[in-house]
């Protein structure tokens, strides 16, 4: 494989109408408005629709453990569990997938443990899981840096021959950053296999999408890169499945990176230190919750007759699981090493970081005597 | 292509050749893309070009585009990526081609390269090289002459290191490079033509320890990159005054050697740091805290730094009454009383 690739550069505006495969009533949408592509099978379809459901308890379970103290801050994504689940969805094990603090439900899908999602919102280290086994970077909180994290990713497996893709998340907010820029740039330039999925979910914090950017949809901002990009109704499940998995399957052929904006709204707070009736109307809340992605595709699946009642409570079932699997990590006391504050800064052993763990180590063990000889005259 | 590590055989060295210290980066980097296929070159102008100060010359004719390739001109895109390809297991090593281009990607460098290793608990570590032009008296007009060492010196997560001279220059990039920390490695500019005749692939002291560059009973200058010259120039001046000035070269910055400046402070009681950077918050204050914190009751005169004015860096025109001189050295050595 060579940097000499062979530039198809994509010079068509995104739809300014998002493509969308299922209305808002769960009725299957054709023609212009589906921009060509199919919808799902409907295994596929009841898959997404069980993994939205699971995501969304699990989603609503951490809020709940952040409003007991049990987390120091929870970014929700309730409500984008169609733009969250329908991309991530779309990407494979041997892929590599980087997320944004907001991804809680898409590392969920990935099939890594809550505890591990977790660990750095309670407070115990600044990443929970294995970044190797799960080909799942850490949930970044600079934003866009990780997008180009993706980009040097996927060259470099390009450069190996390995077809693998990257898929990363990027905020409304984060595609005013500089390293969104050299993000989309770079992965252009080099045709590197790489998915690009903007949530627009309405909001930077506070700032609206208004505020943010001139451009009518953000997926316009694929002409000027020269990469396609797709303007999709991001509470849409299957449409952001069959967008996402197209967009999959070209890079994996080597067509170079895809560009999509998922048009979704984001139901709760940014996190629970935030207040957000100071920069929104309830009914503006009201109106997208009409559009509930999860609602939508129920619709859709029981009017097929491929939902039954039993596969629903089955479901439901499976969703309390992983709920209850979540309260009993997040309600144990965390077991922490302080010590462990110097193991890992450096491969290399470091004499100054030695001498800090040394004199760490000489505290903790003054504060266990002096603990000790408290107790001792309590009794 | 495979995705194994190679080993350096036990090379066989190459007869004595006169090298610039340009010319031994570029030896360094092209055995060390000889002997790990897993190292790839990348920047600003580094392909064709061979970089603006030629030290990428040559090597994508022999690595091929694969290899060594140029990059779309930004520095944040440039180390991100390189996160990315060292995440897979690639060793990248990237240009910045001048200090003060490497700004945009310092969110990169202290939020990124820094700390993925430490935030994963080891599982996930960053073998990967910034080399970074650095420091002034080249006579480049503003953002090409700045000293940005202590901006990542304080950065926990990263090793720093700084070489004087082309067999360390060699020796030190072979080293960074595998290195499985990630490495800021900074090449003073005004030692880019500086030559030196030495047998490849040449091993110097490791890359993290200091060494005395020259020895002398009665002070120790610190020094780094583009200061060393200018140490041992004022400790030949001092001689003709009978002083004996010993000279150590830092060459790690971070991590910084206490045990060889230790000892050399000890032997000769008295210790001044020289760099081009300003001085206030400079490196050279924590130089001068550690040497006074762990040798205060041997010392006999206060630290002393010798740096450049807490001033943005001059015009080409006015850097030589910025930069520290021989003469600035020996006039600080002159504020010490020397009673004893």
């Amino acid at each position: 494989m060579s940097l000499n690739v062979e530039h198809h550069s994509v010079r068509a505006l995104p739809s300014e109408k998002p493509i969308r495969l299922l209305d808002n009533a769960g009725h299957a949408v054709h023609g212009a408005a589906a921009g060509g592509f199919e919808l799902p099978d409907v295994e596929t379809l009841v898959e997404l629709y069980r993994r939205m459901v699971v995501a969304r308890r699990f989603d609503v379970q951490v809020t709940a453990l952040t409003k007991q103290g049990r987390l120091a801050t929870y970014p929700s994504a309730y409500g984008q569990e169609a733009c969250e689940i329908g991309a991530i969805s779309a990407i494979e094990a041997r892929d590599w997938f980087f997320p944004t603090y907001r991804d809680s439900i898409a590392l969920l899908t990935r099939g890594i443990e809550p505890g591990g999602i977790l660990a750095s919102f309670r407070g115990d280290w600044h990443n929970g899981y294995d970044q190797h086994a799960h080909r799942t970077a850490s949930q970044a909180t600079p934003l866009a840096t990780q997008a180009l994290h993706a980009v040097g990713l996927a060259h470099a497996a390009r450069l190996r021959q390995d077809p693998i893709v990257t898929m990363t998340y990027l905020g409304d907010g984060a595609t005013s950053e500089g390293d969104a820029h050299e993000a989309f740039n770079f992965a252009a330039v080099w045709q590197t296999p790489t998915v690009f999925l903007i949530q627009n979910n309405g909001f930077a914090i506070s700032t609206p999408v208004s505020r943010q950017t001139r451009a009518v949809t953000l997926a316009d901002k694929a002409v000027g890169y020269g990469m396609p990009g797709y303007h999709v109704d991001g509470n849409d499940v299957a449409a952001m499945y069959a967008v996402t998995h197209a967009a999959v399957e070209r890079a994996r052929a080597g067509g170079g990176p895809t560009l999509i904006e998922g048009l979704t709204y984001r139901i709760e707070a940014h996190t629970n230190s935030d207040d957000p009736t100071r920069y929104r109307h309830s009914r503006d809340v009201e109106h997208w919750k009409r559009r509930d992605p999860i609602e939508r595709l129920e619709k859709y699946l029981v009017s097929e007759g491929a939902l039954s009642e039993a596969a629903r409570a089955e479901i439901a079932d499976a969703a309390e699981a992983v709920a209850a699997h979540t309260r009993e990590v997040m309600t144990a006391e965390a077991e922490l090493d302080p010590l462990e504050l110097f193991d890992h800064v450096y491969d290399r052993e470091r004499a100054s970081l030695l001498e800090q763990r040394a004199r760490l180590e000489a505290e903790l063990a003054d504060a266990a005597m002096h603990a000790a000889d408290h107790a001792g005259a309590a009794r | 292509m495979t995705a194994t590590s190679t080993k350096p055989d036990a090379p066989e060295a190459s007869a004595p050749t006169q090298l610039t210290m340009a010319g031994a980066l570029n030896a360094a980097l092209r055995d060390a893309m000889e002997a790990d296929d897993r190292v790839v070159v990348y920047g600003e102008d580094v392909g064709p070009l061979g970089g603006v100060f030629r030290v990428t010359d040559g090597l994508q004719e022999r690595f091929g585009e694969d290899r060594i390739w140029d990059s779309p001109l930004a520095e944040s895109g440039i180390v991100g990526t390189a996160v990315g390809m060292a995440m897979y297991g690639m060793r990248p090593v990237v240009e910045m081609q001048f200090d003060a281009f490497s700004y945009p990607a310092f969110e990169q460098m202290v939020s990124h390269v820094a700390k993925m290793r430490n935030r994963t608990k080891g599982r996930m570590t960053l073998p990967m090289v910034v080399r970074i032009p650095c420091a002034g008296a080249i006579g480049g007009v503003e953002h090409h002459s700045d000293s940005s060492e202590a901006y990542w010196t304080s950065t926990p997560g990263l090793t720093v290191v700084m070489p004087s001279n082309p067999a360390d220059a060699y020796s030190m990039l072979r080293e960074a490079i595998e290195s499985d920390d990630p490495v800021v490695f900074m090449e003073p500019k005004s030692r880019y033509w500086s030559k030196a005749e030495m047998s490849l692939p040449v091993r110097t002291a490791p890359m993290d320890r200091a060494v005395v560059v020259r020895e002398g009973t009665d002070a120790t200058l610190l020094a780094y990159g583009p200061t060393v010259r200018t140490a041992l120039e004022a400790a030949d001046a001092a001689a003709a005054e009978d002083l004996s000035i010993e000279v150590v070269d830092l060459r790690s910055l971070s991590p910084f050697d206490d045990e060889t400046v230790g000892a050399s402070v000890r032997k000769t009681s008295r210790a001044a740091v020289i760099h081009e950077a300003a001085q206030f918050g400079g490196y050279g204050a924590e130089v001068a805290a550690r040497v006074t914190e762990r040798n205060f009751h041997w010392l006999s005169a206060p630290v002393l730094r010798i740096t450049g004015f807490d001033i943005p860096f001059p015009s080409p025109k006015l850097e030589e009454y910025h930069l520290p001189t021989p003469d600035r050295v020996l006039a600080a050595l002159d504020t010490w009383e020397w009673d004893d």
